[in-house]
């Protein structure tokens, strides 16, 4: 109990200071896990609209695979971006190891099949409202996930949020392909990794905190920024 | 009937193991108003809906006639139900137009149009979701005639509207017919069947039981089914 | 449209990650992390040879691994068995030894197993082992795990039980588990001095020459990895054994406490 108050106190100080070694890998978690994100929906969400309006026959087959790799565990995520980028490995002469680009790779394969699969449920419903309009309108196939998507975004953009969220509190897969590279790879997670290790829990409690509270206030902001939007309860 | 539009022969659609309609064998012409009637669950939805292409034919044929091509392509159809976009309103009726290519400041002044045609008097910049029942059904309406269709298919459009809106409504049927407009619809409103028809199909338990001329059918209906159904409306 | 906002901060977002400068990477031990002499070294190093050294904190055993595929420029470890091994296999051009700090023995204050009154460090782990003291191991195969397997055996003992505890974790989360459980545990020095969650833990034995560690920098093998940084690697061992470095490397304290002696010989 004594320390989570002090890692809140602690918490709250560095964030009052605007603590510069805390902004710094506050941002580059915000840039992984955004970038990772709006990859991932980017992949995510067609995919996931296109398993909801098409039949065919590896489609059930397609569907667990995807709930399977939902449960895909981080480190092993890690542990195979590692070896293909790895200087040794396939892909090795890019050099990306060891930058946020390989983290953002890493959690891209971590979060794309959650956005997938969440998207692929709001869809489904929404294409069953959707069904004898887009065929009578003789609406073409990538105009009907065009249309699903857009009319679908509020249930979508939780799907890019649940996305995130994954990314933002993701540590085993950017521990291995990021090195947790001081002022270069370090991010909040595995900051919190290594402050944990050193034994400074107040330390580790406070960054915690703060990913709390970015987490919190990327989800406040975006559903602000939507609800901007006149007129429209979805 | 002037000219052959589409012929039905022996089409019988099946569901879950059972016939729902059929089989039927019919022709319709090519111009005009036909008025599909008939109890709940005689089938109308579904013979319309196959028509349009919406249902797939379990045996039988629809053959559709070379000269019918122009009203074949431009076909719009308003669902009984009507479907709700996650939408504004004006962006819903313009929302086949998008589909098309038409840039969206066209869209949508053509689809405040639309809605004025209608007489959808609400603000168009609300949700669908929204409007009332009767305010739905004109979007509907709407969407179906931005698209200025050659072939139209209205399932009872006018069930959730009052008097004056009916006869709006009606009154925009009468005028696309007179344009050469091709409409086929369905109601169970005996009155809007004698006002609009052209000719009328009546169908009871899926199965055809007689075509004919309004005039014929109102006054004079062969089988005991309709005889029975026009009294049956005209005693309530 | 708001929502387009959000995806074009989003790209932007994702477009400044891309951009990352020149640096050189040296993988290194937990242990060594831990004691802060990297953050008095690194800024040095940067001023007086414009390297920017990135640090890759990793056990032992995957420090030498990034080194073998290539992943990194120079290791700097404290397992000479590994390292001599590591060499062998052509993945290095060679081995500088640098400076050494050494191993101490933690356990409950009360010291149940009087470790502290032994005279030699296998003493110490007879005596643990004899009153089945519960002991935490860091079980990772790391620089500090080899040393501990290298003194139970000259002890002659093998360990194993209830009260052994291997835990497969760095120093910090293994401290973090002798803690938590009261137990015996053996540490490097500065890791043990960092370490702020110390509860009823206290140094119970230390000084056996046994018990010192040696680390020692190597560059990677450029014959094997073209791309590794190996004129970067060499400037960053001649300042690893430049006057400047011994000043800085003897010089350094924590908690008023000496930690590391610089032993590097010009060549
Ligand atoms: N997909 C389906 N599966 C099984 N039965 C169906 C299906 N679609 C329609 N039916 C059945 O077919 C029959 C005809 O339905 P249809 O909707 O065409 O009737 P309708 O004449 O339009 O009735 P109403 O006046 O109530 O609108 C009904 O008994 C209905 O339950
Ligand atoms: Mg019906």
């Amino acid at each position: 109990m004594n320390d989570i108050l002090q890692g809140l106190a602690r918490a709250a100080k560095l964030v009052v200071t605007l603590n510069a070694d805390l902004v710094e890998i506050t941002l580059l978690s915000l840039q992984v896990s955004l970038g990772a994100a709006v990859i991932g929906s980017a992949i995510g969400l067609p995919l996931g609209a296109w398993l909801a309006i098409n039949r065919f026959p590896a489609r059930r087959t397609v569907i667990a695979l995807l709930n399977a790799l939902m449960g895909l565990p981080p480190v092993v995520v890690g542990l195979i971006v590692y070896v293909l980028f790895s200087r040794s490995g396939p892909l090795g002469v890019l050099g990306l190891l060891f930058t946020p680009t390989a983290m953002v790779i890493a959690q891209v394969i971590i979060i794309t099949p959650i956005i997938a699969s969440v998207a692929h449920q709001a869809i489904r419903e929404l294409w069953a409202d959707y069904h004898d309009l887009l065929i009578s309108l003789e609406a073409r196939r990538h105009q009907r996930i065009a249309t699903l998507l857009w009319d679908g975004r509020r249930a979508l953009m939780t799907a890019s949020l649940a996305g995130f969220g994954r990314g933002i509190g993701e540590v085993g897969a950017i521990m291995i392909v990021g090195g947790n590279i001081d002022h270069a790879t370090r991010v909040l997670t595995t900051a919190i990794a290594l402050e944990t290790g050193k034994g400074e829990f107040d330390m580790a409690l406070a960054l915690g905190f703060v990913l709390i509270g970015l987490a919190i206030a990327v989800n406040l902001a975006l559903h602000i920024l939507s609800r901007t939007e006149r007129g429209s309860r979805w | 009937m002037v000219n052959a539009m589409v012929a039905l022969d022996r089409v019988e659609l099946r569901r879950g193991g059972r016939v729902i309609v059929g089989p039927i064998s019919l022709r319709l012409g090519g111009e005009g108003i036909t008025m599909a009637m008939g109890p709940n669950g005689a089938g109308k939805t579904t013979l319309l809906r196959a028509l349009h292409g919406l249902e797939r034919v379990s045996s039988g044929q629809i053959h559709w006639d070379e000269d019918a091509r122009a009203l074949r392509e431009r076909q719009a159809f308003v669902f009984q139900t009507p479907i709700l976009m996650r939408r504004s309103v004006l962006d819903s009726i313009a929302y086949p137009l998008r589909l098309r290519g038409v840039r969206r400041g066209a869209a949508r002044e053509r689809a405040a149009e639309c809605a004025e045609n209608v007489g959808l008097r609400v603000s168009l910049r609300k949700d669908v979701s929204t409007l009332s029942g009767g305010e739905k059904q004109k979007m509907a309406l709407a969407r179906a005639l931005i698209m200025d269709p050659a072939l139209l298919f209205l399932d009872e459009p006018s069930a959730n509207l009052d008097g004056r809106s009916t006869r709006e409504i009606e009154e925009i049927l009468d005028h696309f017919r007179a344009r050469g407009t091709r409409i086929v619809m369905s109601t169970h409103d005996i009155g809007q069947a004698r006002r609009l028809a052209d000719d009328v199909v009546f169908m009871h338990h899926g199965h055809l039981v007689e075509q004919a001329p309004s005039a014929a059918f109102f006054d004079a209906p062969q089988s005991q089914q309709a005889k029975a159904y026009l009294q049956g409306d005209i005693v309530i | 449209m708001t929502f387009r906002t959000i995806l074009s901060a989003a790209f932007a977002a994702v477009l400044a990650v891309a951009a990352q400068a020149e640096d050189m990477k040296m993988s290194v031990t937990t242990s060594f992390a831990n004691s802060g002499l990297a953050d008095v070294l690194l800024p040095e190093i940067k001023k007086d040879t414009g390297i920017n050294v990135q640090l890759l904190i990793v056990g032992t055993g995957q420090a030498l691994k990034l080194g073998a595929q290539g992943d990194v420029d120079a290791v700097l470890v404290h397992a000479k068995a590994a390292e001599l091994a590591w060499l062998a296999e052509g993945n290095g051009t060679h081995r500088r030894e640098i400076m050494y700090n050494d191993f101490i023995l933690v356990g409950p204050s009360d010291d149940p197993a009087a470790a502290g009154s032994a005279a030699q460090a296998t003493e110490a782990l007879s005596a643990i082992a004899g009153a089945q003291a519960p002991f935490v191991s860091r079980g990772d195969n790391s620089g500090t795990h080899k040393m501990e397997l290298r003194l139970w055996k000259a002890a002659g003992i093998e360990p194993q039980g209830d009260w052994y505890r291997a835990v497969g974790q760095g120093m910090g989360a293994a401290l973090n588990t002798a803690s938590g459980m009261n137990a015996y545990i053996m540490s490097d020095r500065a890791s043990w001095l960092k370490f702020a969650n110390k509860g009823d833990l206290k140094l119970v034995y230390e000084g056996d020459p046994i018990l010192f560690n040696q680390y020692a920098y190597m560059p990677v093998n450029p014959e094997k990895h073209s791309h590794a940084k190996i004129e970067q690697a060499n400037a960053l061992e001649a300042w690893l054994v430049s006057d400047r470095a011994r000043e800085l490397i003897d010089g350094y304290t924590l908690n008023g406490e000496k930690l590391f002696t610089f032993n590097a010989k010009a060549e």
